[in-house]
């Protein structure tokens, strides 16, 4: 019942008033979102709503252009920062669609993301590897290529998990993994998350963007947000929403949403 | 008139010769006489300063895990011995005085009369290595050896031969490199290699030259029945002009060869190379691979060419290229010439820039952009080199490492 919790800490990510564009085009227009220390958020909304501009312009990537308002990250203004600084901060990210990199394995990764320079796989990438069902021969093929889409999603867990972010974005978590590997990412999301904790222990938070929501049968977040045209059009408890969008779609869901879910 | 004048009218006549690919190089702008040096009892009396130019073309002057050294100063064979049986190592001039059927493998597949360079290096050779494994002689471990110039402005012509008699193993790291302290000078290198039925050599040859140096090998590899003919190239250092187009025969039933180079061209260098395999023995199979990164003002031509002139064979190529800058210039030239009908050539070639997407995937795990790109270029290069023992594969991981640390 979130209306008894009141927040905890302080703010772990808070957006304020935020556009972007990419490639001269607006696609996020004046976007607020606030996500507590232990929360986690999810993120509905139909393909091409700018859903996973959010998550880019969160991470920074410079294609994505912030023309107006502020990305706030533990309470340090960070729209202006490189991408590698916001990760030094403590934001993670798991990309739907990573790209391939020839010569560079996932192991290699997993080490960059221990922050461990060299050649050899480190001792713990194994052991990480291993929970994943990710054998030490997989870790010694280059990044991405080939790879299936449960492995894809298995491989960016295993560099999270390495990673250890408190604040963890990840993208279409659910899209491509078959009904075995889902609930082990799940598991694993909650892990990295740090949900097996009560609630008022929690230190991680996240935000999952999820066009189907399949990963909420293994997760559980505190808040969802749907998504329309740039903005998010409204806001409510996950198992509400969520069920408002199976059996009413998106656009139905906001309406129904403004008037009920909302209310607060 | 003997073979010995015919071959030696023929190269008089080829002496002004343009080679068919590369900028043309005055030879008489190079010294043709050095200065004799004096031999050394071990490799590691060599000058402090020569070892690190030695170090970065792969060359120990420890002998570590060697089986074998040869080392060539300017004209005079400075140092050679093997170290274990089974094996032969000596300058090539010593070894045709030694053994009569040798002139037999003179000249086999390259003519002497190609051009003006194979010519000068048969009217002035200045000696070359000559390495031999006896019939079943397996030696894991390399033999090293290093063509080194240590005088300004001379020209060193060196002739190799190598041999792997039936069902041996051989396995050569190969340094040319160029002492620091010379800005300009003209390497030669006309090498010839004999891989027998069931024999294997693996060649692995560094290239370390300076930004004032010419350099025109020709090679050729002859490979019988089920022989495999394995050749690594890395260059790694600035360089003024290297053309190269080394060619294997497979003429043996089910002969196999691989070549793969990593070359990083950097300042004006003019840089010409690849590898052509010539299909002659049914079931023979050729890949060739390259890597090239362009970056100031150099321009790289990337050849590989596979000619199919048999039945069941297959060939493969494949060269990529990664621009780092707007005013260098690769130009990627595979090519596949087939006269048969059952048989399968292929090639891909790929030039591009390092991708945005690869560059911000490092950075969302905490790279800063330098770093990333130098990942990617990292990972460009590393190319997979099978065939090796393992210590061998390791070591000449290391020579890359080594290469990469000096221009990254």
């Amino acid at each position: 019942m979130e209306a008894t919790t009141t927040p905890v800490g302080c703010k772990m990510l808070e957006i304020k008033e935020l556009a972007v564009e990419v490639e001269g085009k607006e696609i996020i227009k004046d976007l607020n979102l606030c996500i507590e220390r232990g929360e986690v958020h999810v993120l509905f909304g139909p393909n091409g709503c700018g859903k996973t501009t959010l998550l880019m312009a969160i991470l920074g990537v410079p294609t994505y252009t912030i023309t107006k308002g502020r990305i706030l990250f533990k309470d340090i203004d960070i729209t202006n920062l490189p991408t590698n600084e916001r990760v030094e901060l403590g934001l993670g990210v798991s990309f739907q669609h990573p790209p391939e990199i020839r010569g560079v394995t996932l192991g290699d990764m997993v080490n960059i993301a221990l922050d461990r320079k060299g050649e050899k796989i480190d001792e713990r990438v194994i052991e990480l590897g291993k929970r994943l069902n990710i054998s030490a021969e997989f870790l010694h093929r280059d990044v991405n290529r080939g790879f299936s889409g449960g492995e894809v999603k298995r491989s960016e867990i295993l560099q999270l998990l390495a990673q250890a972010p408190e604040f963890i974005m990840f993208d279409e978590p659910d899209s491509g993994v078959d009904v075995e590997n889902i609930e082990l990412i799940g598991d694993l999301m909650n892990e990295l998350l740090g949900r097996e904790k009560i609630p008022s222990q929690r230190e991680r938070a996240g935000l999952v963007i999820t066009h189907s929501g399949f990963i909420l049968n293994y997760l559980k977040p505190d808040r969802a947000h749907v998504m329309l045209d740039g903005q998010i059009a409204c806001s409510g408890m996950p198992d509400e929403v969520s069920k408002e969008i199976m059996e009413e779609g998106f656009e139905r869901c906001v309406e129904l949403c403004g008037k009920q879910v909302c209310a607060e | 008139m003997t073979e010995k004048e015919e071959i030696i009218e023929r190269a008089v006549r080829a002496r002004e010769k343009k080679a068919a690919l590369g900028e043309d190089v005055a030879i008489d702008q190079y010294i043709a006489e050095a200065q004799e040096h004096q031999a050394l009892s071990s490799l590691d009396e060599i000058a402090t300063d020569y070892k690190q130019d030695m170090l970065h073309a792969g060359v120990d002057p420890s002998e570590k895990d060697r089986s074998g050294s040869f080392l060539q100063q300017d004209h005079s064979v400075v140092f050679s011995r093997v170290k274990y049986p089974g094996m032969e190592l000596m300058s090539t001039t010593d070894a045709l005085k030694k053994y009569d059927w040798l002139k037999d493998y003179m000249w086999q597949k390259i003519p002497v009369d190609t051009d003006k360079y194979t010519a000068e290096v048969e009217l002035g050779q200045t000696h070359g290595y000559f390495i031999r494994a006896e019939p079943g002689s397996k030696v894991t471990m390399p033999i090293q050896s290093c063509l080194f110039i240590s005088t300004d402005k001379i020209r060193q012509n060196v002739h190799n031969i190598i041999i792997a008699e039936e069902n041996s193993e051989l396995h050569i790291i190969t340094g040319c490199s160029v002492s620091h302290t010379v800005n300009s000078a003209l390497h030669l290198g006309v090498s010839e290699f004999y891989v027998k039925k069931g024999a294997k050599i693996t060649f692995t040859m560094v290239h370390n030259w300076g930004g004032g140096i010419e350099v025109r090998p020709r090679t050729a590899v002859v490979v019988e029945d089920d022989g495999v003919f394995i050749s690594n190239y890395i260059l790694m250092t600035p360089v003024k002009s290297l053309q190269m187009f080394p060619t294997t025969y497979c003429v043996g039933r089910n002969a196999r060869t691989t070549s793969q180079s990593i070359v990083y061209a950097t300042g004006n260098a003019k840089i010409d190379m690849g590898a052509k395999v010539v299909l002659q023995g049914e079931g023979s199979k050729a890949e060739i691979v390259s890597r090239v990164i362009a970056t100031d003002n150099a321009k790289v031509i990337a050849r590989g060419d596979v000619y199919g002139e048999t039945e069941h064979v297959k060939g493969h190529i494949e060269c990529r290229a990664l621009m780092l800058s707007d005013t260098a210039e690769v130009e990627s030239i595979p090519s596949l010439r087939a006269t048969r009908r059952d048989l399968e050539l292929s090639h891909e070639a790929a030039v591009g820039k390092i991708a945005e997407d690869e560059i911000r995937y490092l950075m969302s795990r905490g790279l800063s952009e330098d770093e990333a790109a130098s990942v990617i270029i990292r990972g460009f290069l590393n190319v997979d080199i099978t065939g090796l023992p393992e210590a061998l594969a390791r070591e000449t991981k290391k020579m890359f490492e080594m290469s990469l640390e000096k221009v990254m």
